[in-house]
């Protein structure tokens, strides 16, 4: 099953990653590629073999630690500021700029 | 040369600084003229050396007092993926390039508490996606055994400066080898730990089932000064686990561990590896693996052999499998990770765009090299309604009988698996451009590691015949959280070799 110049616009859509005509055909042709080394799996029997999301649970009983559900500490002005030195846009009173989304 | 390479361990350092030989001062300056003197290795992505002297100063202090920590004055860096408070991270992405974090990865700040001092940051593969550091947004690092070639990735840059001297050791990170691969072809040490030991509060994240901190260094007795604080429970890292095997993850496990088995290892004398069964899987020796890495890698297990260790054939049957597996899994979570780069809160924000959505996917085409955006394609394809099953899932369900395969292994017929790291030596920077999968088929014998999960870790066992030798590494493969026991097989083998002593030239 080969990937269709559809599907390239699709994932490229679903992935935020504008691609020109041109990266669209040699993405194409790429992930044409790795999905034929991919395929291999398919030809694997994993009847009754559960999917492993945790690497540890072939050793032990594993789940994801949580915490309790409570509000951390406050962080002041100053840290705030300092997290927000990062925009690439700057920012308006404590706010992150970005074009308009409803006019 | 600077001055910390005059000697062989950090021990033997921290004697030094201790007895006031040397100073932190001097130390950490020694070490940035090196680093400038060296620069055409491009191994570091920057140095601040204001930062670099204040923490020398510090741990000089500290070393007056009489109340050093283990690590006062011991020159470090760390991979470009950790947070850093002063430094900027880039990841070695044009996406972050200029952010500064506001505060410091745990691994970071760890080492920091412990004293050491830190040079700068490291280059590696963007996002630490890579085996060849190639597909760092700020050129290549370059091999110091010879600097045509790749000193392999992700961690590219920590490896490259650990060999040509330039540090003592430095941080890396291990997705699908990135700390082992690297320490493989620079010809120094390094250690991958069972995942969710150490923490990854801080670290940029690519494949979070997969990812796992690491050092780099040059003999497996400095991996274990610096592994030691590095790991421990976290409570900012939800996979940071709290106990291993019963034993509470914090400092000091590991280092006892290794300190037990190393006992055990003098006590037995000339034979120090008596009773050790070295499981050598049959698929580790293919038809795909050079005759320069085969040999090397057989004479280390001969040597192991005269140790006292005994060699048991084995047989991890699917480990082909673990190419296709990873290359599904590692996408998948890199798609889902890296989404976060939305050139809103920071990143790269393209100039120009129509809507937020337009700025959003130009910012991300602009800002993610060819290798990010491939990785990122493949794991946006494999998660798509209707591939999930086919693809994902089923990669997941290989994991596990890999996984299983390793289990299998461990529980009855070794206590360790030897291999090599890589089927050639380092390969020349350039090669393979054109197929973007021919490097992913090189990863083949530390992929199924990184997919269970397991420690594991590489130390060097020879080099090539060429006119400028290039280095081998030696796997060595351990059941869960025996990272004190691979380190304490691994100083016994340095012991009784000189390959982790052997440097390039140095400038």
């Amino acid at each position: 099953m080969a990937i269709t110049d559809q599907d390239v616009t699709r994932v490229a859509r679903l992935a935020r990653i504008a691609l020109s005509s041109e990266d669209s055909a040699r993405a194409q042709e790429e992930l044409n590629g790795i999905l034929s080394l991919i395929e291999q799996l398919q030809a694997v029997d994993t009847t009754g073999i559960e999917p492993m999301a945790h690497p540890l649970s072939a050793h032990q009983d594993i789940a994801l630690r949580l915490r309790d559900d409570k509000a951390a500490g406050a962080h002041t002005l100053e840290q705030r500021q300092a997290l927000m030195a990062n925009s690439p846009s700057g920012t308006e009173q404590g706010l992150f700029l970005v074009p308009t989304v409803i006019e | 040369m600077p001055i910390h390479s005059e000697f062989d361990t950090i021990a033997a350092l921290r004697g030094a600084l201790r007895d006031h030989k040397v100073s932190a001062l001097e130390v950490a300056e020694s070490a940035l003229q090196a680093i400038e003197a060296n620069a055409s290795l491009n191994a570091f992505l920057q140095v601040d050396p204001q930062l670099t002297l204040d923490q020398a100063r510090a741990a000089d202090a500290l070393l007056s007092s009489g109340q050093a920590p283990a690590l006062a004055g011991i020159p470090i860096a760390h991979k470009d993926v950790f947070v850093t408070r002063g430094w900027r991270t880039t990841a070695a992405s044009k996406m972050l390039d200029g952010y500064v974090s506001p505060f410091d990865a745990t691994v970071v700040a760890r080492l920091q508490q412990a004293g050491a001092v830190s040079l700068g940051k490291l280059n590696c593969d963007e996002f630490a996606m890579g085996s060849g550091n190639e597909n760092s947004a700020f050129g290549p690092a370059r091999n110091p055994w010879n600097p045509d070639t790749v000193p392999g990735g992700s961690s590219g840059g920590s490896a490259a400066a650990v060999a040509a001297g330039l540090v003592q050791a430095a941080t890396g990170t291990d997705t699908g080898g990135s700390v082992r691969q690297p320490a493989a072809l620079c010809g120094v040490s390094g250690i991958k730990p069972t995942y969710g030991t150490v923490s990854r509060f801080g670290m940029v994240a690519f494949g979070s089932s997969l990812d796992q901190a690491g050092p780099i260094a040059r003999n497996a007795l400095d991996l274990v000064e610096l592994l030691d604080p590095m790991s421990g429970f976290d409570e900012r890292d939800s996979t940071s686990l709290q106990s291993c095997d019963g034993a509470a993850n914090q400092a000091g496990r590991i280092r006892n561990e290794f300190d037990a088995a190393a006992a055990q290892h003098k006590a037995a004398g000339a034979r120090p590896l008596e009773g050790l069964r070295i499981g050598v899987p049959e698929e580790f020796f293919n038809e795909g693996l050079a005759d320069n890495v085969a040999q090397a890698v057989e004479n280390a297990l001969k040597t192991c052999e005269s140790l006292g260790a005994r060699r048991v054939g084995i047989s991890l049957p699917r480990t082909r499998l673990s190419i296709p597996a990873y290359y599904v899994i590692a996408p998948a979570e890199a798609s889902s990770n890296l989404s976060r780069y939305d050139g809103v809160r920071y990143g790269h924000r393209a100039q120009t765009y129509t809507d937020l959505a337009d700025m959003t996917s130009r910012s991300r085409a602009e800002g993610f090299g060819p290798e990010v955006r491939r990785r990122i394609l493949v794991g946006t394809y494999v998660l798509c309604h209707g591939y999930y099953d086919a693809y994902y899932l089923q990669a997941q369900r290989v994991r596990r009988m890999i996984a299983n395969d390793f289990q299998q292994a461990f529980a009855g017929q070794c206590d360790v698996i030897m291999g090599p790291v890589t089927p050639t030596v380092a390969k020349r920077i350039g090669d393979n451009r054109e197929d973007p999968t021919a490097d992913w088929l090189a990863d083949i014998y530390t992929l199924g590691v990184s997919l269970a999960g397991l420690p594991a870790m590489s130390i060097p066992c020879g080099f090539s015949a060429d006119a400028s030798p290039l280095p081998i590494g030696l796997q060595i493969i351990g059941n869960y959280f025996r990272e004190g026991q691979l380190l304490a097989i691994a100083d016994s083998f340095q012991q009784a070799t000189d390959w982790h002593q052997r440097k390039p030239e140095q400038k």
